[in-house]
């Protein structure tokens, strides 16, 4: 079934429509493995932005003039694309952010100084960004809240035993992110969702890996938060949003005061607009948002589960490929898994091997990922990290192996 | 050897190479190899260059008022470059060190491929060895 939905799309073609694909790089053309770290744009998605600022560069939402209309259209047209995108019930539960780390540190700041107090527990997982990590160690330390860890286990996956016991009454959030972004496990977080609402504590899911890479139905999942970056889904840089239950975002304080977030100033006190501006304080990342429509309707139109089955195929050829390669050892073998492969190479540092695959137009992510704990639960500085996106093909996967050999047998012949 | 004559040799010597990245890097990664390995008691915190993304640990001494540098790094392409910086640097008097013009980066067109990291990292270990020779000539100038 894998490779009959993958043989319906023409890679060739779409690849076509990214300029950033079609160069040289040190000699050789550009091999883009850091799909995890930000993906590239197709030209639609830039043909947008700048239509946007040649067009109709307006400021939203006030405006009573011809242009102000149209771009409050595009920008409010974006959180309609996003509602169905993620299948969430009402528009106004599409908040727009800078991204993951804003709509993280929003809810953190927002829900959790407002409802977590002493002695009650935040759960994150061992496999997490730093991104969902600090901002609840910084709520829990203001409010004398317990930060508790879920251990993983040696193939990169949730313990789901340990979560169950972390659970207690004292339990009032649960963040984790639907796939890893070091080492591509995606998480059984319907599970975990359930669980937690069992002791009635909120679930924050940190969706910047899985946007591009699967379904996501925030109704089916049941989880009150959910976060997406534009970036990491083909869209521009810059902005991203916040998926929140309407019942939980209202009874939230605004995150930042401005221009938007109003509903009427006096000097006496300020009243708060309605959802979601009430968390859109200041004139938002309108270019960037418009433009994200156009990275949906990219993934729409390919269909999410024709480049889920590409991706996976080329998954698991470069993992057949890489663990054939003398002294590779690969970080991260989870069941369930988005397109990503984590490796070290015994003896040689990753930056070494990232900056001679480098050499060769390869562009991988050496380092620990953001993801400094869990690095440490492997015994490791760092992994060399290859991750695929619609456009890459097995041909690609063969360049770096071919380069990895030739990497590996120079530095192990001394 | 003056550092400019140094600096010359690294220059015909890469020159070989056409230009071509990969042999650029892998024959760095040569040099850094012939480089002898620090002791563990010089990989210590105080020998360790601030501001590498890759650890280095750079140790200077004084030799018949001549400057001796070591220098070590756990990944091998730093270990190439800095190798190439006590090939300049050794054996020349702390003055020399201080008013050395280094062109040699430019010109193997280490620059594009070093990258703003590493570059930055390639900057402190340079002002590493600038103060370790301003050290000496003051410990010089006081004797």
């Amino acid at each position: 079934m894998t490779t009959l939905a993958s043989s319906t799309l023409d890679i060739k073609k779409i690849r076509k429509q990214f300029p950033v694909l079609q160069q040289i790089v040190n000699g050789k053309p550009l091999i883009y493995f850091d799909n995890a770290a930000t993906n590239q744009k197709p030209q639609r998605v830039i043909n947008a932005l700048t239509t946007y600022y040649s067009e109709y560069n307006a400021n939203i939402h006030r405006g009573i003039h011809t242009l102000a209309e149209k771009a409050t259209k595009a920008y409010e047209e974006t959180r309609h694309s996003m509602q169905a995108f993620i299948n969430a019930k009402y528009a106004e539960e599409i908040i727009f952010t800078r991204g993951v780390t804003e709509s993280i540190n929003l809810v953190a700041s927002s829900y959790g100084r407002t409802f977590l107090k002493e002695g009650d527990e935040v759960i994150v997982s061992g496999l997490e960004h730093h991104s969902n990590i600090v901002p609840w160690q910084m709520v829990c330390e203001e409010k004398k809240a317990i930060l508790r860890v879920i251990p993983i286990t040696d193939v990169g996956e949730i313990e789901v035993e340990s979560f169950s016991k972390l659970l207690s009454h004292r339990t009032k959030l649960v963040a984790v992110n639907h796939a890893s972004n070091s080492l591509g496990t995606i998480n059984p977080i319907k599970e975990i969702i359930i669980k937690a609402h069992e002791v009635g504590a909120v679930v924050l899911i940190d969706g910047a890996q899985a946007a591009a890479h699967i379904d996501i139905d925030v109704q089916e999942l049941g989880c009150d938060f959910y976060c997406i970056s534009s970036h990491k889904m083909y869209g521009p840089t810059g902005t991203g949003i916040l998926y929140g239950k309407k019942e939980l975002l209202e009874k939230m304080p605004p995150y930042m005061g401005g221009g938007e977030m109003i509903k009427e100033v006096t000097f006496a006190k300020t009243t708060y607009n309605d959802l979601p501006y009430k968390f859109e304080a200041g004139t938002p990342n309108i270019a960037d948002v418009v433009a994200l429509n156009e990275a949906i309707l990219f993934i729409n139109e390919l269909g999410k589960e024709n480049i889920v089955a590409h991706e996976l195929e080329l998954l698991s050829y470069a993992t057949n490929k890489l663990k054939d390669l003398p002294a590779v050892k690969l970080v991260g073998t989870a069941k369930n898994k988005v397109s990503v492969q984590s490796f070290v190479v015994e003896g040689i540092h990753h930056f070494d091997i990232g900056q001679m695959l480098d050499t060769r137009g390869i562009a991988v992510r050496t380092g620990h990922h953001c993801t400094q704990p869990l690095m440490d639960r492997f015994g490791i500085e760092g992994t060399v990290r290859a991750s695929f996106a619609i456009y890459n093909t097995k041909e690609e996967i063969d360049e770096m192996a071919e380069a990895l050999k030739r990497v590996i047998s120079f530095m192990k012949k001394k | 050897m003056t550092t400019a004559e140094a600096q010359d040799s690294i220059i015909s010597e890469f020159s070989l190479l056409d230009g071509d990245m990969e042999m650029t890097v892998f024959y760095l990664i040569e040099l850094g190899q012939k480089l002898p390995a620090l002791s563990d008691q010089d990989r210590v915190e105080e020998n360790e260059v601030k501001g590498c993304q890759s650890k280095v640990w750079l140790t200077a001494r004084l030799e018949n008022d001549k400057m001796q540098f070591s220098a070590d790094s756990n990944t091998a392409i730093t270990k190439g470059l800095v190798s190439l910086l006590i090939r300049i640097f050794s054996e020349q008097q702390p003055d020399d060190v201080l008013n050395a013009d280094l062109y040699f980066m430019k010109k193997i067109g280490m620059e594009r491929f070093i990258g703003t990291q590493r570059s930055n990292g390639f900057a402190a270990m340079i002002k590493q060895i600038k103060f370790y020779a301003l050290a000496y000539k003051t410990q010089l100038a006081a004797n």
